[in-house]
């Protein structure tokens, strides 16, 4: 499956990587609907690190992500603002 | 769905609008590129005008500045002509505009960054712009119209998904900058009216608080250093 760093790249991972993403992926939806900083913070080290250990897919590679994890810098401020914007959260 | 499938839909919605095809998408191939090539160019301006903006906000700051070093000018002089009370009103100013310059220069800072990641996304999106052209030229002569609806399909919508990630970054760094300005032009306001009342709030009451009172106690202590250094009533220079 193929997973997209905002800002910085896409990723391919396999079934393990996406188990041990999914975990990381719950917990930062209760830091944003918390408006949990620090935690949104950590957790989402944890998910890039993650997806940083997948295949890195070559920049004239045309495809479309299945999964979008925020940028690194983001916060949890910001993601909550795009949420909302977008009324999905 | 957690974080990660909801950023998706957000951005497939963005990258959807970009998918409307026609029954042959062989015939609208050029166009999409012609399409791309503007939306490269966009990108590029925004890219630009990004740096100019950071360029226009670092010159006001250095202004600033200046300004701030000729408050601290005036406070000796006040000094220098046994006016206290003036010298306090200038380093009160001085005071509470230097802590709002280095707000603006940690702000400059993490600008920069965004910054030198706008340009390595842009140079991205480049290559899969060409990366597209290539392929286009390859359907054109290859396949047949079923199959190329495949083919481009997918390729166009990875190429909008990276427009779409630069755009946000792009719109992201845009209202910094928009917020910087603000700042800079409010702590020119503060160093020409000396309106204290109202400083420049970091939207945090405590912050306020503690802002507030550190730079009490700044004014207390360069105002005793400055007493010492210079002789009161006398010529000072």
């Amino acid at each position: 499956m193929i997973v997209r760093i905002m800002t910085e790249g896409q990723y391919e991972l396999d079934g393990d990587q996406l188990e041990s993403l999914k975990h990381a992926d719950e917990e930062l939806l209760v830091t944003v609907r918390n408006n949990d900083a620090e935690g949104f913070r950590s957790h989402l080290a944890t998910a890039l690190a993650v997806v940083r250990g997948g295949q890195p897919l070559h920049a004239s590679v045309l495809k479309e992500s299945e999964l979008v994890l925020p940028a690194p810098d983001m916060t949890v401020h910001e993601a909550r603002r795009l949420f909302d914007e977008h009324q999905i959260l | 769905m957690g974080i990660m499938g909801r950023m998706s839909t957000i951005f497939k919605a963005k990258v959807s609008k970009a998918l409307d095809q026609a029954e042959d998408p062989r015939e609208t191939l050029d166009y999409s590129y012609q399409r791309q090539l503007e939306q490269l160019q966009q990108v590029r301006r925004g890219v630009a005008d990004v740096v100019t903006s950071k360029k226009r906000i670092e010159l006001q700051s250095d202004k600033l500045n200046d300004q701030i070093k000729s408050w601290e000018q005036d406070a000796k002089d006040a000094l220098a002509q046994n006016r206290e009370d003036l010298a306090r009103e200038a380093l009160t100013r001085k005071q509470a505009a230097q802590q709002q310059l280095d707000g603006l220069h940690s702000q400059l800072a993490d600008l920069e960054q965004e910054q030198t990641k706008l340009v390595e996304l842009e140079k991205k999106l480049s290559l899969k712009v060409e990366s597209f052209r290539t392929q286009k030229e390859v359907v054109k002569a290859k396949y047949s119209a079923a199959e190329a609806q495949v083919k481009i399909g997918e390729a166009t919508g990875g190429l909008s998904e990276e427009m779409a990630d630069v755009g946000m970054a792009m719109q992201r760094a845009q209202d910094k900058t928009e917020s910087m300005q603000a700042r800079a032009s409010a702590i020119d306001e503060l160093l020409s009216s000396g309106t204290l009342d109202d400083p420049i709030s970091s939207g945090d009451h405590l912050k306020d608080e503690l802002n507030k009172m550190k730079a009490t106690s700044g004014v207390d202590d360069e105002l005793a250093k400055l007493k010492a250094a210079v002789p009161a009533g006398g010529a000072a220079s």
